[in-house]
């Protein structure tokens, strides 16, 4: 985590005898939204280097584009890929922010879409539907999920195409107007990257979102728990590491949005437990999750039985 | 006959600078803004053609612009002019209307002049390019 702080360091210092860059940053206010970025979210090394990197190159075009060094506006449309509940929606309402209060986007809003809001249903339905969505987005960060599902080559009538067409052409011609972010899983956007190679050469930074480690899956769920003012006991806890160790194995895994379904049915559990069982229920009680509510989960069973299979 | 209506209508025409800030005024009020056009720009005639929805939830001005672009490229030779509708309660009205865009040459107005009963005169003004209809 010292790489880009030392990076922002060496920009203050080139420029040690003109602007102070630090001061700078301090005046876009920008450090507040890396921080929050860094508190926030559990891991994400590398993608919050990359973002630190290029805030600390926007502010530095900033300074540039004030002493009249350059004029060309940056490319800024990005592409963020990594499995799901790695945390790109949260990371790109972050980014807008941070372009936002850079200046490089007049509102700093983000319209999340996915291929049914920009694709019509019969032909001349898609033009004006991309367009209003695109009207919507201006002025902020136009977010498109699972961006690949607007290719599709296994039907060449498909509406897609005529999307992405005005996608590619508003990204070019207006990039003083919109930032676009595609998302999706890594392989997918990279086939859908390689059947449309304007958009490689249109996306300047692309982003890849790794896989949390059990540890940080741990502190993302006590994180959540901290949040509705619930926590783990000793024993709910050590079973809760157990849990997150079974559930990776299995099918449909979705990182931090797995947790927190997970916890969604614990707290249920936990309430139906107190519930039943008569006499009154402290306050200490109500914030509790112990063993007893996560253990019940079928992914326990599973994990077993597996396990038997195997043996 | 240059068409004085609306607001700024006594100023020189607004440029596409000044037209994105006062869009933007209208959008920052929360007003939803509205692309009109027509060819008879008769002061009685209220209901100017629409070009495409009235942009609701749109949050910057560049997205009417982008829209008017359009419009000037297929109305080039009319009048267009850009309204903001406050939908709020008590309001429910248009709050702001201006021209953005006027004919290379505009045809003005006719008065016609009607005898009635006894001397009576009635008079009518009626737009060149209704008449020439």
């Amino acid at each position: 985590m010292h790489a880009p702080d030392t990076m922002i360091d060496a920009l203050a210092d080139v420029s040690a005898e003109g602007i102070d860059l630090r001061r700078e940053l301090a005046d876009t206010r920008i450090a507040e939204v890396l921080d929050q970025l860094d508190n926030e979210l559990v891991g994400l090394a590398p993608v919050k280097t990359r973002i630190r990197q290029i805030a600390a190159l926007l502010l530095v075009d900033r300074v540039r584009r004030r002493m009249g060094l350059t004029s060309e506006t940056p490319t800024l449309h990005m592409s963020f890929t990594g499995n799901p509940g790695t945390g790109k929606t949260t990371v790109a309402l972050r980014m807008a922010e941070i372009l936002h209060k850079l200046g490089y986007i007049r509102r700093g809003h983000l319209i999340s879409v996915t291929r049914d809001d920009l694709v019509g249903q019969y032909i001349g339905h898609t033009a004006p539907k991309t367009k209003e969505v695109l009207k919507k987005a201006m002025g902020g960060v136009l977010f498109v999920d699972e961006a690949y599902y607007l290719h599709r080559p296994e039907n060449e009538r498909d509406y897609g195409q005529e999307a992405i067409e005005i996608l590619l052409n508003v990204m070019e011609n207006q990039r003083d107007d919109l930032v676009v972010i595609f998302a999706g899983y890594a392989e997918r956007m990279d086939r859908f990257f390689r059947s449309n190679p304007g958009f490689r050469s249109r996306i300047a930074h692309h982003i890849d979102f790794p896989d949390y480690t059990d540890e940080q899956l741990m502190a993302i769920a006590e994180k959540m728990l901290a949040a509705q003012s619930y926590r783990f006991d000793a024993a709910g806890a050590a079973a809760f590491r157990d849990y997150i160790a079974a559930r990776r194995k299995q099918p449909h895994f979705a990182n931090a949005r797995s947790i927190r379904n997970a916890l969604d049915r614990m707290r249920l559990r936990q309430a139906n437990r107190h519930f039943e069982h008569p006499g009154l229920v402290s306050l200490d009680d109500l914030m509790t999750i112990d063993a007893a509510d996560v253990r019940a989960s079928r992914v326990f069973e599973i994990d077993e039985e597996q396990a038997d299979k195997k043996g | 006959m240059r068409l004085t209506q609306g607001c700024f209508s006594f100023l020189p025409d607004l440029d596409d600078e000044q037209i994105r800030t006062q869009v933007q005024y209208c959008i920052d009020k929360g007003w939803a803004v509205n692309i009109e056009f027509t060819d008879d720009a008769h002061p009685r005639n209220i209901f100017w053609e629409m070009w495409g929805l009235p942009m609701f939830d749109i949050r910057d001005a560049a997205a009417v612009m982008l829209e008017l672009e359009a419009c000037r490229k297929v109305h080039a030779d009319t009048y267009i002019r850009v309204s903001g509708f406050d939908s709020s309660l008590g309001w429910e009205s248009v709050r702001i209307s201006f021209l953005v865009n006027r004919p290379k040459k505009e045809p003005g107005f006719r008065l016609i002049r009607t005898e009635g009963a006894g001397r009576a005169v009635r008079y009518t003004v009626q737009t060149e390019a209704a008449a020439a209809e």
